[in-house]
């Protein structure tokens, strides 16, 4: 965060007849720290509302009650999507982010015949609607007998291949930037020692590049953990990820209000940690799929 | 090109193994980058086939007349796009995403720069406010659907639940909407909120890394010449904040397109929320009509490589000789 601190020194211009400027600003970002937050106020005040007291007409009301009876009702229907997403976001996210590494490593350092175009060819994967590939793949996954009820996994195999490959995009992008960034010193001064391309990305690259390996494997855990169209298209009813396991419990409006907010805040919290425990490397992914800052 | 990513100086103490020994360099004759040719075939092949094998795969499909379980691979030339002009479902669909997307866009926009600008220059508690307005970004779209749609929700009987209930109880009874359930293009410009929600926080933290890298000393320049703030803004930040403007069009641009969760999650069966990419799920997968949906997904391939495509290039051009 220090780059963001950093701007608080110049803060307090001691304009002339700016006086209210400070309290007016105060007073803006406050409002829309309340807007912003409305929406969490219901999720989490209805979620711990005990059942009786849980009702749409009286959402806003403060909580006369305290209960986890909404959890308890939810967490048994949401417990296997949560494990399902927990085992395919792990191994996704961390060989997408391997195969990124590699990646970006050869198209920052090797000089690759091509590479100006190959590397746009790989940078525009990131932003193709999946819809245009969502044909080709089912047909494809279905006759590899990795999707669905064809698939002993009920598809979670698949799922993690298809993760796999959506996410090499964007970690190569991240990789390929952090190795640019990189002084060249660094990698030539092992292979002046002799050290080979692979020699000098296992031994040097690899270890320099942890920061980046944090940006990378947030960013895809939280692709993997968030998506929707592929666990839909992929899964059936024992493999599906927490977002379809999600929509199908809470999506209807049969649903009691209290279940619904419990299990949406269940299922948004691996990720609320991740973003408040590494809030700065999340920032950095962000901006990693701008291109640029 | 400035990096997206943040260059960090090598760690302290990071060591540059000495790895293989002297002798092999002279030995080393095969061109240097052939090795990481390997290194990254996997990656290319992949790419290769789940991206440009499938688009093409997906292309050929919408020039066939495929409808059911089994595929069909005739020829039909461009009938198929024809008749998308003519179905009365996709018109509708193309005024939905446009609507969406100019309140979507112009919305986060305008949101997100305001909040940047609220917190350029440092104010107390910036950490606290920079993290609310991002958090909604972490959130998948259909958590975010689920606890939207009862937010829009007006109950049963009149404003009784929802945001309605909250603007009538301040006094704010005549902001009242019927939010996705409106008439006309209302009902998808009220989805726009919660696809604000999400990510005008995004926007911002794009606008705050973009002013960052604006030098004062320039601004300071400016003010001393005898600037006004607003010519300030005007001739120095706005200028220098374009490629970041660009950027944040861009994405939100083809976020929006392309989004399909959110709206699925809020009401997949109202057509008043309808846009081309549910149609797309929706004629292929229900109906079995996987020669129109294909056709669907290569319109809005096209529709965001013409937005992404000149993108991409001008990023790389300025990345130049790098």
């Amino acid at each position: 965060m220090t780059q963001w601190a950093s701007e608080a020194v110049d803060a307090p211009a001691p304009a002339t007849g700016r006086r209210w400027g400070p309290i007016a600003r105060q007073g803006a970002l406050m409002a829309l720290a309340v807007l912003f937050l409305l929406p969490v106020y219901v999720l989490v005040v209805t979620s711990f509302k005990s059942p009786a007291e849980a009702s749409v007409t009286t959402m806003w009301g403060l909580p006369q009650s305290f209960s986890l009876d909404s959890f308890a009702a939810v967490w048994p229907k949401l417990r296997s999507g949560f494990v399902n997403s927990m085992m395919i976001a792990i191994p996704a996210s961390i060989l997408s982010s391997l195969l990124g590494s590699a990646n970006g490593f050869v198209l920052a350092r090797s000089r690759l015949p091509g590479a100006d175009i190959i590397f746009p060819l790989i940078l525009f994967g990131i932003f193709v609607p999946y819809q245009a590939v969502l044909i080709p793949l089912v047909q494809t996954m279905t006759a590899a007998g990795l999707r669905g009820a064809g698939d002993p996994t009920g598809g979670l195999r698949g799922l993690i291949l298809i993760h796999i490959i959506y996410g090499l995009p964007i970690t190569t992008l991240i990789f390929r930037n952090f190795f640019v960034g990189l002084p060249q010193s660094l990698t030539e001064l092992a292979e002046v020692d002799g050290a080979g391309m692979l020699r000098t990305y296992f031994d040097v690259a690899l270890p320099l590049a942890r920061p980046a390996f944090a940006v990378a494997l947030i960013w895809q855990f939280t692709a993997v953990w968030n998506d929707f169209l592929w666990g839909a298209v992929m899964t059936t009813r024992d493999a599906w990820p927490i977002t379809i396991a999600l929509n199908n419990i809470a999506g209807g409006q049969a649903v009691p209000f209290n279940e619904a907010m419990a299990s949406a805040l269940l299922a948004c919290l691996p990720m609320l940690a991740v973003y408040v425990v590494l809030s700065r490397y999340f920032m950095r992914g962000l901006l990693a799929g701008a291109l640029q800052h | 090109m400035s990096l997206p990513v943040d260059v960090h100086p090598p760690p302290r103490g990071g060591r540059i193994p000495r790895a293989a020994s002297v002798h092999r360099v002279g030995r080393r004759r095969r061109p240097q980058w052939l090795a990481g040719l390997l290194l990254i075939l996997p990656s290319l092949l992949a790419i290769g086939l789940f991206v440009y094998g499938f688009i093409g795969w997906n292309v050929r499909v919408s020039v066939t007349s495929w409808r059911g379980l089994t595929p069909t691979y005739d020829f039909v030339g461009v009938r198929n796009y024809l008749a998308l002009w003519g179905d009365e479902r996709w018109r509708l669909d193309v005024r939905n995403i446009v609507i969406f997307t100019t309140v979507f866009v112009i919305g986060s926009l305008a949101l997100g720069f305001g909040m940047a600008t609220l917190l350029e220059k440092g104010v107390r508690g910036q950490g606290f406010y920079r993290s609310v307005y991002l958090f909604p970004m972490a959130i998948s779209f259909v958590a975010t659907a689920i606890v939207w749609r009862w937010l829009l929700d007006n109950g049963t009987g009149s404003d009784t639940a929802g945001i309605n209930k909250l603007l009538s109880d301040v006094g704010l009874g005549w902001l009242r909407s019927d939010w996705h359930r409106s008439e006309g293009g209302w009902a998808i410009a009220a989805v726009a909120l919660p696809a604000g929600w999400a990510l005008s926080g995004y926007v911002m933290a794009l606008f705050l890394a973009g002013m960052r890298n604006i030098p004062n000393a320039v601004r300071e320049a400016a003010r001393i010449d005898g600037a006004t703030e607003a010519q300030v803004f005007w001739h120095v930040t706005r200028p220098m904040l374009r490629p970041v403007t660009v950027s944040a069009i861009v994405i939100l641009l083809h976020i929006s397109l392309k989004t399909f969760d959110l709206l699925y999650a809020i009401d997949q069966r109202s057509l008043k929320i309808d846009t081309p990419s549910l149609y797309m799920w929706f004629t292929t997968f229900d109906g079995g009509f996987y020669n129109r949906g294909a056709t669907i997904a290569t319109v809005l391939l096209i529709g965001i490589a013409l937005v992404v495509g000149p993108y991409i290039r001008s990023s790389l051009r300025r990345g130049g000789a790098r």
